[in-house]
């Protein structure tokens, strides 16, 4: 059935006026009685032994209840079970410029502030890594003792038999590709209000309450609960609104877990919120990445067989690297028909930020990579590079060479609708000189089949309860973080139940209220949340049908539940689809409010009984009040529950990381971007990107737009401007502007296009629409400056001086090496490009063996 | 540092409130009178989430000093609902996706009202070059387009 009145309708999100009039509540809005504010001290030094901390003048500052330093929480965690090399306060060592040292919880952010001054901390200065491939060949000074060659992990996966592959191939393509480092800048920065309550009990601090901007409440619950030794039940973690995460917040920040400690130690409820500079070294951004890339294809189109070695820039400990580096090389697999594929990836430590899970997680600068590589082997065998991508379709349903299963395949229609509302066949090749088009494709889960802390525990569970009044109450543990997941679940509650949405109230992420749910990340909310959200309404739907069937005196399967109305399937039913629309009509989006009762309950109880009482015919339709009145009369209290695993056949293969990559089913998007490049100036300029995403069903069409466009966005943001710059180990950059976060005048029209493949396992048929159509803009724009001037550019972000550069290069002029300075290992030639906030000429002291000094003795000499 | 008496008059009410001279406007609208909707998003005028109206212009709240608004007008995003319901403009964020976290959407609202207010009719040139003072993460900006013009065309067919 499609006739739906309310999934595939644009409706505004359920919390949308609290965001538009300022009343919706963020983390940083709330406060509690006599809260304290807390301010990090941060490692000045990329790589330090840590000899002595003194906190005793700024514990006597006036105004500071307390100083927290790392022996406060000795005990060591970190989002992956594997990578538990975090603390909450560095123990012995710093390893990042940012690193946090020590805290201060004082009356006001000003005395905070100045006791931080007071702090005094020794360190001893150690050699620091800050390129991944110097880090690689380190055999000293190791930034964590138990890995070696500071290599956080490496994979190798051979599938298939690539060397007969690239044999078979009559073109083969070799090159290196780097993407440079990103990170989510989320408009809102990292929040945390800490706070116990004292148990009636004992009269002593008793549990933690913790407030945040947070992605996964229910890991944030399991993190507080190792560092500070205590119970899961003690700790009820609540996130209130979150101002984007883009994967940011979907692991423990340090100042989730310092807020806790500095309110255990100051007796008192603490709130910590990050300043910009301090966002951007929390980061858990995208790493900049090495690929050394190998694809081999047949004249005819056919890809026989791609090798791809990876490196990755973690920065200074594990965060998601693991499986970071899985994605990069498993997401090789299940966009096309590879039937070899030999994968190397490195992740790699370095002194520098931490970097994590950002929306398209792995698979990003890989894809650039691939992509553009594609591009170039069509234009090698004389192909259309639409058609090259159309000729390597999957066929599914399907399992690919590395194991991951396929089901429903949007990318045809993808393609075929992207070249047709671009006119690419008409308008390719055809353009004046410097415009040009290009096309590439990306694809992303639907939600990781396999749950980072393994356990045969559903992935979502989701609780409904509804009373007398007919008013639906959802609990979930969804994390909405702007992408609209409340109202997905809404939805789906309310075209389950055939009521109207505004009946619907969902409880959202917090831990003490709603069941366990492993959150916000890996695009797995609609396909997961929404499975069980759609389980626990069919659970409610089933009692309040008996009831209803009962009451009408006909069987549950001739019930129709829609627009507030429970009537029967033949006989009346011509005069309750008459009434169905109307209502349908009053509960659309803005013409007016929605439908009201107008009843209070004792009179729906009393017209209930006396229902009973007169013990009248059989009644054709009930109104959905009338009906789970009627259920609650024969079975007390509503309440259902639903929960969704993924299939067993769909969480991949066996080999040594196969966890990583399988998923119940993947997003498709085809992309096709026009650009026009400035021969004088370098400067590309993105007019249009043509982007169409298979999302299964697009349950709520105007939120899966925004998806799709902000996707699309941070994609052109990655490929054109954004970029962190590095110095000795410290950002340059850490201001949104100097970071070049396009502005509204930077900001291409994109038109998205909605392509439903109606996916057998999803809610409704829908799949993620968040992620997957971010890595296809990047090589589309890189291909689109190819068709516009003829220059392959291997390096992300586009900025004028590497298109310049590379333009120079082709017309053979004399070669400027304008990107040299953004090479962390070139340090003497770095550019003043914005700069932090408190850094001032020839950068901090370093270690005088530091491999970033090693060309320039003489300044090296002059530090120490 | 000493506080003194300053009286401002946010969205049409006076305020009397002890504060340090030194405090910032966001500051003292955040934590001294509640109204939380302006939002700080950096620290150094680069976002716009901070944007409030003084005397009908769109100022950042977070690098002026509250003191030195004593006497003028200045409206938050609290003060853009009408009678308690929402303002075209803002209905029409909800509808068309123009706000997605929402966290920049309280400083877009105040943009957009001087915007609309300067230009009731602007093409979506002059949309992109008024909006070019707030950043967003999250929509890519297209769906406030969408939204701006759907709010103007609302309020031509209420004049109506």
């Amino acid at each position: 059935m499609t006739d739906f009145s309310i999934i595939g309708k644009s409706i505004a999100m359920v919390d949308a006026a609290g965001k538009t009039t300022g009343s919706g509540k963020y983390a940083d809005d709330l406060t509690a009685p006599g809260m304290l504010v807390g301010k990090i001290l941060h490692s000045p030094y990329p790589h330090a032994r840590i000899k002595r901390i003194d906190t005793s003048r700024a514990e006597k500052l006036d105004g500071v209840v307390t100083v927290v330093v790392g022996k406060d929480a000795p005990n060591p965690y970190g989002i992956l079970p594997v990578g538990h090399d975090e603390y909450a306060l560095a123990l012995d060592k710093v390893r990042y410029v940012g690193d946090n040292v020590a805290c201060v919880a004082a009356v006001d952010e000003f005395t905070a502030e100045k006791a931080l001054e007071l702090i005094d901390v020794e360190y001893e200065v150690l050699p620091a890594y800050f390129d991944p491939e110097d880090a690689m060949k380190a055999e000293t000074n190791l930034i964590h003792d138990n890995k070696p060659n500071n290599i956080e992990k490496d994979y190798h996966h051979v599938f298939g038999d690539p060397d007969k592959g690239f044999a078979e191939a009559d073109q083969i393509a070799e090159a290196r590709f780097i993407a440079n480092e990103v990170t989510h800048a989320a408009m809102e920065p990292h929040a945390t209000l800490a706070a116990f309550e004292i148990d009636p009990q004992t009269g002593n601090p008793g549990r933690l309450i913790v407030q945040s901007s947070t992605q996964v409440p229910y890991y944030l619950q399991h993190k507080l609960s190792l560092v500070l030794e205590m119970q899961m039940s003690q700790i009820r973690v609540i996130k209130p609104l979150v101002g984007g995460g883009f994967g940011g917040k979907s692991e423990v920040i340090p100042l989730e877990i310092i807020a806790a400690i500095a309110a255990r130690k100051a007796k008192a409820p603490v709130k910590i919120t990050y300043t910009r500079e301090e966002v951007f070294w929390a980061h858990r951004g995208r790493p900049r990445t090495i690929v050394d890339l190998k694809t081999g294809v047949r004249n005819d189109g056919s890809i026989t067989a791609v090798k791809a070695r990876v490196i990755q820039d973690g920065g200074a400990y594990c965060s998601y690297g693991v499986v970071t580096i899985l994605y990069s090389g498993a997401l090789l697999g299940a966009l096309y028909d590879i039937p070899n594929i030999q994968y190397d990836g490195y992740r790699v430590l370095t002194n520098k930020p931490v970097c994590g899970a950002m929306r398209g997680h792995g698979t990003v600068n890989v894809r650039f990579a691939f992509e553009t590589q594609l591009d170039e082997l069509a234009a090698a065998i004389g192909m259309d590079p639409a058609e090259i991508r159309q000729h390597n379709l999957l066929k599914p349903p399907c399992v690919t060479v590395n194991g991951l299963r396929v089901q429903s395949y949007g990318l045809p229609e993808c393609i075929e609708k992207v070249v047709e509302r671009s006119g690419w066949k008409q308008r390719k090749g055809k353009m004046p000189k410097g415009r040009g088009l290009g096309v590439a494709c990306s694809h992303y889960v639907s939600g990781a089949a396999n749950s980072i802390i393994r356990s045969d525990m559903p992935h979502s569970t989701v609780n409904i309860k509804i009373d007398r009044d007919g008013g639906v109450v959802v609990y979930t543990g969804a994390s909405d973080i702007g992408q609209g997941s409340d109202t997905m679940v809404a939805q789906i509650t309310a075209e389950t139940l055939g009521c109207t949405i505004a009946r619907v109230r969902v409880i959202s992420a917090d831990t003490d209220l709603t069941p366990i749910d492993i959150g916000s990340y890996s695009s797995r909310v609609t396909f997961m949340n929404g499975n069980a959200t759609l389980r626990a309404a069919q659970d409610v739907k089933k009692q309040i049908a008996l009831a209803a069937a009962r009451k009408m005196g006909c069987e549950v399967e001739e019930l129709i539940f829609r627009d507030d109305i429970v009537s029967r399937k033949s006989g009346a039913s011509q005069e309750s689809r008459g009434d169905g629309h109307r209502l349908s009509s009053l509960a659309e989006p803005g013409s007016s409010s929605p439908s009201v009762s107008g009843r209070v309950e004792g009179q729906i109880l009393r017209g209930s009984l006396q229902q009973k009482r007169k013990d009248e015919g059989p009644k054709d339709q009930l109104s959905f009040e009338e009906a789970v009145v009627a259920a609650i009369d024969f079975h007390g209290a509503l309440s259902g529950t639903g929960s969704y695993a993924p299939p067993p056949d769909a969480r991949g293969g066996k080999h040594k990381g196969a966890g990583v990559g399988p998923s119940p089913a993947y997003s498709y998007s085809a992309q096709i971007a026009e650009v026009s490049v400035d021969e004088e100036t370098g400067e590309v300029t993105v007019h249009k990107v043509w982007a169409s995403h298979d999302c299964g069903r697009a349950l709520n069409p105007v939120s899966v737009e925004g998806q799709i466009i902000g996707s699309v966005w941070m994609g052109m943001g990655q490929a054109l401007t954004e970029e962190m710059v590095w110095k000795d180990g410290m950002l340059m950059n850490p201001g949104l502007l100097e970071y070049r976060s396009p502005s509204s005048v930077e900001s291409p029209e994109v038109e998205a296009i909605i392509v439903e493949s109606i996916d057998p396992e999803g809610p409704f048929g829908a799949k993620e629409c968040s992620e997957g159509s971010l890595a296809a803009t990047i090589p589309a724009i890189s291909n689109a400056i190819y068709d516009a001037v003829g220059v392959r550019l291997h390096e992300s972000p586009f900025t004028p001086e590497r298109v310049l550069s590379a333009l120079r290069a082709k017309k053979q002029f004399k070669h400027i090496n304008l990107t040299e300075g953004v090479d962390p290992t070139s340090p003497a030639t770095f550019r003043e490009h914005g700069g932090s906030l408190w850094f001032r000429g020839k950068g901090p002291e370093r270690h005088p063996l530091d491999p970033s000094r090693r060309e320039t003795p003489a300044i090296a000499a002059g530090d120490d | 540092m000493k506080k003194e008496l300053v009286e401002l008059k946010v969205n049409g009410r006076s305020h009397e409130i002890a504060i340090e001279p030194s405090k910032l406007l966001l500051d003292a609208l955040r934590q001294d009178l509640d109204l939380t909707g302006s939002k700080r998003g950096c620290d150094d005028s680069s976002c716009g989430a901070c944007t409030v109206q003084v005397d009908g212009i769109p100022m950042l709240s977070c690098t002026m000093l509250a003191a030195s608004c004593e006497g003028q007008e200045i409206t938050t995003v609290e003060g853009v609902s009408e009678h308690g319901s929402l303002a075209a403009i803002q209905k029409a964020y909800g509808d068309w996706g123009g706000s997605q976290c929402g966290y920049c959407t309280p400083g877009f609202m105040m943009t957009v009202r001087h915007l609309l207010a300067q230009n009731p009719n602007p093409t979506e040139a002059e949309i992109r070059n008024g909006l070019s003072s707030n950043l967003c993460r999250c929509t890519g900006y297209s769906q406030m387009y969408q939204a701006i013009k759907a709010a103007i065309e609302r309020s031509r067919r209420e004049w109506c």
